[in-house]
């Protein structure tokens, strides 16, 4: 497993419940306290583990777990260059749902062995969405759960997400648009530091 | 106001241009997009034969795709799914004419330029692709040395660490990898047996053919412990002439003990050393994790190192299985268990010399 997913789960961790919560998580996974490097490979087991014992830990599902995870990934302060690099995807949350069937293509540009699964939008009516996700990574449909609704906030749309169910061939998500034009939501430029 | 182009002009605008009349036919395809496919496969054809669209989702009529302008375009050719196209699209040729899309590659230019051997040339002046594929390249340049130092780290880095916790002498482990190996099975609550080995009759070697001949005689036990080891097994020398092997998931110490015996009888065989040979034996003692009621690790070293006492004891060159109340080998039954364990390591690590008892 790529080391920015692992990376960013143990960040996650940290962030979100604290240095102790991390090194008990870590002791329960049986992995070094001090993490991961980010542009590293590891083992894909270590990263099962780390999911695992991150939801014993914090007595949360796995699927919450990964939820939340999409949560934090473009919430928190200190990610804002991943929010940035989602709403360069287009002006509206529509055109931004348009844009993830290129997002693996994207992020292989920036980081070529990061595999992620591939993502098609399929539109079922108006308004009304099925975002299929590849099995590269399973349980990566529910990171997309946090990371959509977020998004959907960040741009003032207003949507309905219904939890993945795995299917035959993956994940998909249904998002339901009730308003792409909800509210203010928060400002986005171009160019960085405006 | 009306601008009226020749199609030099537009090929020089836009190599990527697609113009289609009203029913869709294809009457010109710019000279990029006419590389893709042989001389001729575009002329006349029906653009919804021969593209899909994606967005637009399956779009296949004139007058939806003229209803399109405005919207992002996502097409591929038909023959070739991969070929990912993007577009944007402005109607024609009045109120019922046709259209006049302009494509591009998108992310996929650099498929695309692999692919069709393109160049240059093959992309308008104002295209920044060329700029796009030059920070591509020198960003994977600089990417790629920085992979490298990042391997070359975490090779350096494994490498201090495996020579943090191993015996430079004979190469097994040393007692900080014993207190991290504890450490673990603790926590996992994973059950084992300890081994303590004892060399007898070392000192007298060291005595009277010297410390070189000494140092060969560990390296020849550690090899012979390595010979009778199996997965699971963790190999220690925690002093001078003293070892201890962990194994994982055997506590049946009665089962261990023909293992130990042919250990002992291993270790009795002469040992070639410059100017003769020389003899040793030992004395194990086994114990095992199930024997306690509390997971108190100091505890547990100084009963294994009580068996051994007893084997010493008994007569040396022999095994002794720890029972309760066996004499300890010093007055503070827990001084040799916590002198066998490491205390530079920080609690973060695992250090279960500070852990807490832990019931089991």
């Amino acid at each position: 497993m790529h080391g920015l997913i692992n990376r960013s789960i143990q960040m996650f961790i940290r962030d979100t419940y604290g240095a102790g919560v991390w090194r008990d998580v870590a002791q329960e996974a049986d992995i070094d306290p001090a993490g991961f490097e980010a542009m590293l490979s590891y083992d894909d087991g270590q990263t099962w583990a780390l999911l695992e014992a991150a939801s014993q830990t914090l007595g949360r599902s796995p699927d919450c777990v990964l939820e939340d995870l999409g949560t934090y990934l473009v919430s928190h302060p200190g990610l804002e260059p991943v929010r940035r690099l989602l709403r360069f995807g287009g002006a509206s949350f529509v055109d931004f749902l348009h844009s993830l069937d290129e997002l693996p293509d994207r992020v292989r540009l920036a980081v070529p062995q990061l595999d992620l699964p591939q993502l098609e939008l399929v539109p079922v009516d108006e308004a009304c969405f099925r975002l299929e996700c590849g099995r590269r990574l399973p349980g990566f449909a529910h990171v997309l759960v946090g990371l959509l609704r977020t998004m959907a906030d960040d741009y003032g749309a207003l949507v309905l997400l219904d939890r993945p169910a795995p299917g035959q061939d993956g994940d998909h998500v249904c998002i339901r648009l009730i308003d792409n034009g909800f509210a203010a939501g928060r400002s986005f430029q171009l160019a960085a530091g405006g | 106001m009306e601008v009226m182009l020749d199609r030099p002009a537009l090929d020089a605008l836009m190599p990527m241009s697609l113009l289609a009349d009203a029913r869709g036919h294809i009457l010109h395809a710019g000279p990029t997009l006419a590389k893709m496919r042989p001389e001729g496969y575009f002329a006349g054809q029906d653009l919804f034969g021969l593209f899909r669209f994606k967005r637009p989702r399956d779009i296949a009529a004139m007058a939806a795709l003229r209803a399109a302008a405005g919207t992002p375009l996502r097409l591929c050719l038909l023959d070739d799914p991969q070929s990912q196209l993007r577009g944007a699209v402005v109607p024609w040729g009045g109120p019922a004419g046709g259209a006049l899309l302009n494509l591009s590659f998108g992310l996929h230019v650099f498929q695309a330029i692999r692919h069709y051997t393109l160049n240059a040339g093959d992309f308008a002046v104002t295209d920044p692709t060329m700029d796009m594929l030059y920070l591509v390249e020198a960003k994977s340049a600089a990417m790629d040395v920085s992979h490298d130092l990042n391997l070359r780290l975490q090779a350096a880095r494994i490498a201090a660490e495996e020579q943090a916790f191993t015996d430079t002498l004979t190469g097994l482990k040393n007692r900080r990898a014993l207190d991290l190996v504890l450490g673990r099975y603790r926590r996992q609550g994973t059950d084992f047996a300890l081994m303590g080995i004892d060399l007898d009759y070392f000192k007298r070697v060291n005595d009277t053919m010297g410390h070189g001949a000494g140092d060969m005689v560990l390296q020849h036990v550690a090899r012979l412990m390595l010979a009778r080891s199996g997965e699971g097994d963790t190999l220690v020398r925690t002093g001078g002439d003293e070892f201890l092997i962990v194994l994982r998931d055997r506590t049946d110490l009665e089962a261990l003990r023909p293992r130990a015996e042919d250990m002992i009888r291993a270790l009795e065989a002469p040992i070639a050393v410059p100017g003769g040979s020389c003899g040793i034996s030992a004395s194990i003692g086994l114990c095992a994790s199930t024997q306690f009621d509390l997971w108190d690790t100091p505890q547990i070293l100084a009963d294994v190192d009580a068996a051994l006492y007893a084997a010493k004891n008994g007569g040396r060159s022999r095994v002794a299985v720890f029972v309760p109340g066996m004499a300890p080998s010093q007055k503070d039954p827990e001084a040799k268990g916590r002198r066998l364990l490491a205390r530079t390591l920080p609690p973060e690590a695992g250090g279960s010399v500070t852990d807490p008892p832990l019931r089991r």
